[in-house]
């Protein structure tokens, strides 16, 4: 390990990382950054969060120990313990020696804690992958450095992008197999970026890593790469931002009616987007009544006011019917209602996504019944999104959401709360699929036929900003742009009007 | 419009209490969310109340999920008869001061076949007295959620656990047939007869749990603080000499100690550590310097590779 060394080298960096101080008393004054990681066995995944918990301190002597005893001494070439070993948890997985599931890794440095969701590199576990990534500010995507990136490194980012991810870090490991090679390095990063860049992602930053030495983990790796004048990789977790839905609008679903008494009728819940305070109007979705909050009350005090993540229990100042699910929010800044939406979602369960069939679809405390229709699936190799007419397992598929009462939604891109749904099988009760909101459904009648497309003549100057919006590229296969000249808008237009 | 508000004004300037730091006010409000979802999902919620530090936690993010309410769900002590006397004693103040519904169960047929650890063996000990002894309670009370206050950096098995984890009409746990979790949106759609185990602990540390009963001021078992006490040496672990049921062995000898424990269960099954920490400040900074786990004083998790696993399988916490 060049632990004390790079230690030294590092405190004259701006981005000093070093392993819990043993007598710093610790203050936390950012949540939790949750991220997961990507990649596969081969490109030492393990090794790399066990590198993490190993030089953060969070593997206790007897928990080695126990390793050292269940591995009958094997050891990597350092003299560590087999980091694997450390992370496989279920004695099923260490008798086949493959990671079948998602497990929550826990470690913390002096400035902040960290969930590291561990999720198997196969192609086969694309729901494992989503599992983890739903509640991940961040994800750290592996390759080895002699390989550079593979086709599973474009199906994850995919993936993490997709369930809302928007802050990458590329470990580029194994680098001193390449002999410290900038080159490849610089190589591999700038391909990688390219690739973030089409999904969208810009904040990305890329580290040579070797998990196995220690090197840009926790401790700098200066001695080998001179050349390399970047942050380690807890260095970059510990900036990291966690999103924040609270310049949103305000979100309350309802999980529960306190009433101790007759005197108290408070509506229970977790704020899940924007803020809150005595004096607001809120409305109560989907019966649209309206009220103002008089107080939010919690266990220590009563509040002047909460904001996203709270949880909370609300008074209002007048009698209204609510009741669990329904969604407080509000009264300037509201979420959709209606009866069709469209949605992206992960096919979790060897049965797929059938459609017609009818699921239950639970969304914050709300739960429904919703009828599914696939549209489209997604090829995760080239991006390209196909007609499918249903969704097989670990497929990632777009579909029309079809509801008999008022859905309330907002998009995932806006709310990652409000905008995402789990869909259950009445026959089975299993979680199927995990969805996400990409827009409404006008309740246009005849024009939203799987088959045809609505079609729009516009002005071209009209017709280009149009497509370039955001909300335009999630309908792109549902709409038909035609460029026309103004005047034959105009002529279009006043056809229409009568 | 919205708007956002820095976290300085959300403090009440009335409160003595300095506001939650908000590493710690995430996982309260992560909590507090499992605890609200699971009560109105379920038609008989029950909490697993062990007397330890984490059931102390749980026990108080449950009041405060439902405050100004009380606790609409009972505790559920599963009393093997073996547990430190102090346990019972700060159980039963509990019970009296906060005003709650207590069950406490003890498997008639260890107590009437004399099943004890000194007997019987961890093992076969703790399979009938822990183990066997919650199912019996389980179905008793026809619960079809129980929470607990396990958490996912205790023990390797337990990282893969879900915040409800499943449990088949016999308490079976199937690790490799889990319900995926994405966000915090639970599934809690169970057939009849079937259950759900809800962990609102998951995502704590020990360390976290510590810093949160002190920034609490949660009460917590004396136990925990160091302090002279009478201790005999056994199989490596320090064991509480104070109850007349432990028979010295041969070569065995009681003598004073300034000892306190990290864990808390059966007595003669949890070793003390030798420890000067007497107030919450010296414990949070022992832990931050601790070199092992808390469940190393642990006898049942020693006993074989895998051994928590293969009992929660069976239907142990």
């Amino acid at each position: 390990m060049t632990a004390p060394a790079a230690a030294n080298a590092a405190l004259d960096q701006t981005v000093v990382s070093l392993p819990v101080q043993e007598t710093a008393r610790v203050v936390r004054d950012t949540r939790p950054l949750r991220l997961i990681t990507c990649g596969s066995v081969d490109d030492g995944k393990s090794t790399l969060i066990g590198r993490l918990l190993w030089d953060t301190k969070a593997v206790k002597e007897d928990q080695a120990a126990s390793l050292q005893r269940d591995s009958s001494g094997k050891q990597n070439d350092l003299g560590l313990p087999d980091f694997a070993l450390l992370l496989d948890g279920l004695q099923a997985e260490r008798e086949q020696g493959i990671t079948i599931d998602v497990a929550y890794r826990y470690f913390a440095t002096d400035k902040r804690s960290f969930i590291v969701a561990d999720t198997p590199g196969h192609e086969q576990y694309t729901r494992n992958m989503a599992t983890g990534a739903s509640t991940a500010d961040l994800a750290v995507l592996l390759v080895d450095a002699r390989v550079g990136l593979l086709e599973q490194t474009r199906r994850h980012a995919t993936i993490a992008t997709l369930m809302g991810i928007r802050q990458f870090v590329l470990a580029v490991n194994k680098i001193d197999l390449t002999n410290y090679d900038r080159a490849r390095f610089d190589q591999i990063s700038h391909e990688f970026r390219e690739l973030a860049l089409s999904l969208g992602v810009r904040q990305v930053t890329a580290i040579p890593v070797s998990a196995l030495k220690g090197e840009n983990v926790v401790y700098d790796g200066r001695a080998s790469m001179p050349w390399y004048d970047g942050p380690t990789l807890i260095g970059v977790l510990e900036l990291a931002t966690t999103r924040s839905a609270q310049t949103v609008g305000f979100r309350l679903p309802v999980q529960r009616v306190s009433r101790p008494g007759e005197s108290f009728r408070g509506y229970q819940g977790t704020v899940a987007g924007g803020s809150v305070k005595p004096g607001d109007s809120v409305v109560i979705l989907p019966s649209g009544m309206v009220a103002n909050v008089t107080k939010i009350v919690t266990f220590d005090l009563v509040r002047n006011a909460a904001v996203a993540g709270d949880a909370i229990t609300l008074v209002l100042d007048r009698q209204v019917d609510v009741s669990r699910g329904d969604v407080i929010a509000s009264i300037d800044s509201q979420p959709m209602t209606g009866l069709a939406f469209d949605a992206q979602l992960v096919a979790l369960q060897p049965e797929g996504i059938q459609p017609g069939k009818r699921y239950w679809l639970k969304s914050g405390s709300r739960r429904q019944r919703v009828q599914v229709q696939p549209v489209s699936q997604l090829e995760l190799k080239s991006g390209k999104w196909n007609h499918a007419d249903e969704l097989p397992m670990n497929a990632i598929g777009k579909v029309h959401l079809a509801f008999d009462e008022q859905a309330i939604f907002d998009t995932y891109e806006q709310n990652r709360t409000t905008g995402a749904f789990i869909l259950i099988d009445p026959d089975t009760n299993n979680t199927v699929a995990g969805g996400m909101i990409t827009a409404k459904r006008a309740a246009l009648g005849g024009i939203h036929t799987e088959e045809s497309r609505v079609i729009l003549s516009l002005p071209a100057d009209l017709a280009d900003q149009l497509m370039a919006t955001e909300l335009f590229a999630s309908r792109r296969e549902d709409v038909e742009v035609r460029r026309v000249t103004a005047g034959k808008a105009v002529n279009i237009i006043d056809a229409i009007d009568g | 419009m919205p708007h956002t508000l820095p976290e300085t004004e959300l403090h009440n300037p009335q409160s003595t209490k300095p506001p939650l730091d908000p590493h710690l006010k995430a996982l309260e409000n992560e909590a507090i969310h499992i605890f609200r979802e699971v009560a109105a999902e379920f038609e008989r919620p029950v909490m697993l109340y062990s007397i330890g530090k984490d059931s102390s936690v749980l026990l108080h993010l449950a009041r405060k999920a439902f405050y100004p309410g009380r606790i609409p769900f009972p505790l559920l002590h599963i009393d093997t008869g073996w547990k430190f006397r102090e346990m019972i004693a700060f159980r039963d103040e509990m019970v009296a001061r906060y005003d709650l519904d207590l069950v406490a169960h003890t498997n008639p047929r260890g107590a009437a076949e004399n099943v004890t650890p000194f007997t019987h063996g961890s093992a076969l000990y703790t399979d009938i007295m822990k183990t066997e002894a919650l199912r019996q309670a389980l179905d008793a009370g026809q619960y079809d959620a129980a929470f607990g206050g396990a958490r996912r950096d205790e023990e390797a098995s337990r990282a893969k656990e879900r915040i409800y984890s499943f449990r088949t009409p016999d308490h079976r746990w199937d690790p490799r047939n889990q319900r995926p979790e994405l966000w915090n949106v639970y599934n809690g759609m169970i057939r009849k007869g079937e259950s759900v185990r809800a962990f609102p602990l998951s995502n704590w540390t020990e360390v976290d749990i510590w810093r949160y009963i002190q920034a609490e001021e949660i009460p917590i078992v004396p136990l925990y603080f160091a302090e002279k006490r009478p201790v005999v040496e056994r199989d490596g672990m320090l064991i509480l000499a104070e109850d007349p049921r432990l028979e010295l062995l041969p070569g065995e000898v009681k003598r004073e100690e300034v000892i306190r424990f990290r864990t808390l269960g059966c007595f003669p099954l949890t070793g003390a550590i030798r420890s000067e920490a007497d107030t919450l400040d010296d414990i949070i900074a022992e832990l931050e310097t601790a070199t092992v786990s808390e469940r190393q004083g642990r006898a049942i998790d020693r006993d074989q590779a895998g051994s928590m696993e293969k009992k929660k399988r069976e239907g142990y916490f």
